[in-house]
């Protein structure tokens, strides 16, 4: 017995209501426009409940409790650190190159919403089912050099510019083994979009379907995401104890925020990818054969599956933060060039060969 | 060496320089004209290796001022102590120990910005703890502040 | 080197004096050649307090209390080490009680300071998590202090001739328990940090200081000890009671960031180890000679040297027979550790700045007084 509702039926409902009672390209543009605010709504609600539950597990993992007093067990803490950067002043330095110090935020703030496009959610809950799924978010994701580039020189400040030239450096570098990483599942898989390579899971995922080279591939990634998101023990760029705080020093008030806000949604974007390509996006735990643990498991919806595995490595990077101290830049890039690339390159060979082989299950 | 043969080898290397003896070191008096080479020698020679300068300060006696210096050795473990005496205090000069130890040189950018004891071939002789602009040395005994108000 | 030999290439940046990670108000001018350090300048006196010039205007008892916040990590020790000079003056000792709580209240002080150091060198390196472990155990410490000296950071408890107070009578227990945990908790912090690749490849080869110029530059205490040079000062001229207890010196020969990290660690462990020989023995008797109400000492010069937790400490008194000291002067530890900064740092990158003055342990109203 299925759930009586799925998503898939309400978003039908509403989509044929719609075309009952407006003109078809009204209904078309309510639906942009619906979809649109859906996904404002998403963002803000994952920002704020990433960042009550970033501060609450550094707390725990510090043996202290976190926030406590704002909201029963802290809850509010987003809300009131939302509320105290609207109020600030967006202080423009002088000196600075004025158009690109105001532009700069919302390019990276952009790059990130735009990377969100291609994730299926859950069973046709896609915004666009494009053929080039996995390629166009790591095209797309690689615009946000630029933003943090220009912040870097625009603000007309020594340390800015040499965080985002490390910043810069970082990102560019990492993009290589994550595009690999990402590259063996799509060869076993045979296909770049979302919605057929999570279609490919349905008899079990990747991670387990296909054991050596996507669990290499799978931990390559999840390095690799974290040095892209600029965490720690990557975040020399903008480690307070040595440079201040990097490309986005000069920035205060709404600027900051839409800076704070493209980090945590690039945060949880990237967990998506790894969730859909790595571990079955929103795919319950199947096991080829096992019918009946197959059944059960479809029980729980889709969109459950989903969250539940984002959050998992959401966890992972947010545990990494709070452990590991911190990698000096040439430390950092030496890791990049020297011990990730080639073995990602090897992997992709080796993937390739048991792709050929059939030997994955 | 223990401090006889300490008190016994100063004796033989320089004669006529006075000895005294205090609580803890044994102390020697140098001429100022003479302290480079006194302390060269005891640095260098096998028998002494004084390799450690652990101390460097003046002393005010309002008529004249009183170098000192405390220094050791990391082989032989014996201490000494030199004293030299600067009778002018307007011009004190003294030749500077950073060439033998390194340790001379903040030793004495503290002692020129508390006392205005100068040395020569210091490599930077700057003031650390006043600022730049600051008149008068704090740590002389004639030292007046005019900003300070007594109570 | 000054500002109009700028090479065309380099540029100099200021860290500091208001700065996560100098420990203190230290002002470093960094010459830079990309991401390399070509040479660096340090500018102190921003927390020079004139603490020389103000003991000569106060009696004997009064400077110690003045000495507490030099290395304030350290306050024990450096009041310690005025008490031993004044006693030396008056030629007398202190009883066999109160020996034996100088030594106990240093060691403890000494674990205090080196578990704040610990946390701070993960805040540094980026694991902000080791900061909160460390002050986990330095809060049952400055609880014990307070219990029984009053305060938790500058205690003034050890006065010449004695301690100031006898111990509190649940002192002997507290510290039992401290030493359970702590030995339980080492493993813990070795997993944490030492063990962690990442720390491994900031702090292993990072920073050599080569003995020699660790003598030439006057460095004492875990600096110098990590650099191969003997000079634990209660091994060489042993005060309090420190020949009766046995330790060991710990030393290591590579010179490192990570030899000195590690020789703290071992520190620690000898620390703990001097406390559970004495803390079942403290001996009963007084705690205190009675000085004359206005100590006067006669003419002469004292010296008094200790080791605190970051190097040997030289308190030099010359007294002209009045009420007041004629001249006070503090041989800090950490005015010579800072002269070992300009050679480790040239050559090296900026990432490597903080690793190397966690590692040294700086105090800066230590280098200023």
């Amino acid at each position: 017995m299925q759930l009586s509702i799925s998503l898939l039926e309400i978003t039908r409902a509403i989509d044929s209501w719609l075309n009952s009672v407006f003109h078809p390209h009204l209904a078309y543009g309510i639906e942009l426009v619906l979809a649109g605010v859906a996904v404002i709504l998403l963002v803000v609600a994952m920002a704020i409940l990433m960042v009550y539950a970033e501060r609450k597990l550094a707390g725990f993992m510090q043996l202290r409790l976190g926030p406590m007093r704002v909201g029963k067990w802290g809850t509010m803490q987003a809300v009131a650190d939302v509320m105290k950067l609207l109020l600030k002043e967006c202080l423009t330095p002088t000196n600075s190159d004025k158009l690109m110090f105001r532009v700069a935020p919302f390019v990276v703030t952009i790059v990130s919403f735009m990377t969100l496009v291609p994730i299926a959610f859950a069973k046709g809950i896609q915004l666009w089912d494009i053929n080039i799924g996995v390629f166009y978010i790591t095209a797309v994701s690689s615009l946000s050099v630029i933003g943090i580039l220009m912040a870097g020189w625009s603000s007309n400040n020594k340390y800015s510019l040499l965080g985002a030239m490390r910043s810069g450096a970082q990102i560019v570098s990492y993009e290589l083994s994550g595009g690999l990483a990402l590259i063996v599942v799509v060869m076993m898989s045979g296909t770049l979009s979302i919605s057929g390579i999570v279609q490919a899971q349905a008899d079990g995922w990747w991670i387990i379907k296909g054991h050596i080279p996507v669990i290499i591939a799978f931990v390559t990634f999840v390095i690799t995401s974290t040095a892209e998101l600029n965490r720690a023990p990557f975040d020399l760029a903008e480690a307070e104890s040595e440079l201040t705080a990097g490309y986005h020093t000069e920035y205060s008030g709404m600027q900051f925020a839409m800076f704070f806000l493209s980090e945590y949604t690039n945060m949880f974007v990237l967990s998506m990818v790894a969730a859909t390509v790595f571990l079955g996006g929103w795919m319950p735990f199947h096991i080829a054969g096992l019918d009946g643990l197959n059944h059960f498991m479809d029980y729980i919806p889709g969109i459950v599956w989903f969250f539940g595995k984002t959050f998992f490595i959401l966890f992972l990077i947010v545990w990494f933060r709070w452990t590991f101290p911190r990698l000096r830049i040439d430390q950092l890039l030496k890791l990049e060039w020297k011990y990730l690339l080639p073995v990602s390159i090897i992997n992709v060979l080796f993937a390739a060969f048991i792709a050929l082989m059939g030997w994955y299950l | 060496m223990t401090k006889e043969e300490l008190k016994s080898y100063l004796e033989k290397t320089f004669p006529g320089m006075t000895q005294e003896e205090n609580i803890d070191f044994l102390v020697l008096w140098v001429e100022k004209d003479e302290i480079f080479e006194v302390a060269r020698k005891l640095k260098e020679d096998e028998a002494t290796r004084f390799d450690f300068l652990f101390d460097e300060t003046a002393i005010d006696w309002q008529t004249h001022f009183e170098m000192v210096y405390h220094m050791t050795s990391t082989t032989y473990r014996h201490d000494l102590e030199i004293k030299v005496k600067l009778e002018d205090r307007d011009h004190a000069e003294l030749p500077s120990m950073e060439p033998l130890w390194k340790a001379a040189e903040m030793y004495e950018n503290e002692i020129y910005d508390l006392f205005g004891i100068r040395f020569s071939g210091h490599p930077h002789l700057r003031r650390i703890f006043m600022s730049n602009e600051w008149k008068g040395y704090p740590l002389r005994k004639d030292y007046q502040d005019d900003d300070v108000i007594s109570l | 080197m000054e500002t109009n030999d700028i090479k065309h290439d380099e540029f100099v940046i200021n860290v500091g004096p208001q700065h996560p990670s100098t420990h203190g108000v230290l002002r470093l001018e960094l010459w830079l050649d990309g991401e390399e350090i070509i040479d660096s300048k340090p500018h102190l006196g921003y927390i020079h307090r004139g603490i020389e010039k103000m003991s000569e205007a106060l009696g004997y008892k009064q400077f110690i209390y003045l000495t507490s916040r030099m290395d304030y990590l350290s306050a024990h020790i450096n009041n310690q080490a005025c008490s031993l000079a004044i006693e030396k003056g008056l030629q007398i000792e202190a009883p066999a009680r109160a020996q034996v709580i100088r030594v106990l209240m240093a060691e403890l002080t000494r674990l205090a300071s080196h578990q704040l150091w610990w946390g701070a060198l993960g805040l540094d390196l980026g694991a902000v998590s080791p900061f909160f472990y460390a002050f986990r155990e330095r809060e049952m410490i400055l609880e014990i202090f307070e219990e029984t000296c009053g305060s938790r950071l500058t205690m003034n408890y050890i006065t010449p001739g004695g301690v100031v107070n006898d111990l509190h009578p649940d002192f002997v227990r507290k510290v039992k328990v401290l030493i359970e945990q702590l030995k339980g908790n080492l493993h813990e912090y070795y997993q944490l940090l030492t063990g962690n690749v990442i720390f491994q490849a900031r702090t292993r080869g990072v920073g050599i200081l080569s003995a020699e110029d660790a003598v030439s530059l006057g460095c004492t205490g875990p600096v110098a000890r990590a650099s191969g040079v003997k000079c634990d000062v209660r091994k060489l001229h042993p005060y309090d009671g420190y020949d009766k207890v046995e330790f060991k010196e710990v030393l290591n020969d590579k010179g490192d960031n990570f030899a000195r990290y590690w020789l703290r660690i071992e520190e620690m462990k000898q620390s703990i180890y001097i406390i559970e020989q004495l803390i079942d023995n403290i001996p009963e008797g007084s705690y205190r000679e009675k000085l004359k109400g206005i100590v006067k000492l006669p003419a002469g010069e004292y010296y008094q040297r200790v080791e605190t937790a970051r190097g040997e400490l030289g308190v030099y008194l010359v007294s002209d027979g009045k009420k007041e000291p004629y001249r006070v002067r503090f041989r800090t530890p950490n005015f010579s550790n800072l002269n070992a900064l300009r050679p480790m740092m040239k050559g090296a990158k900026i990432g490597d700045m903080v690793s190397m003055m966690a590692t040294l342990d700086l105090i800066i109203p230590d280098i200023d007084r």
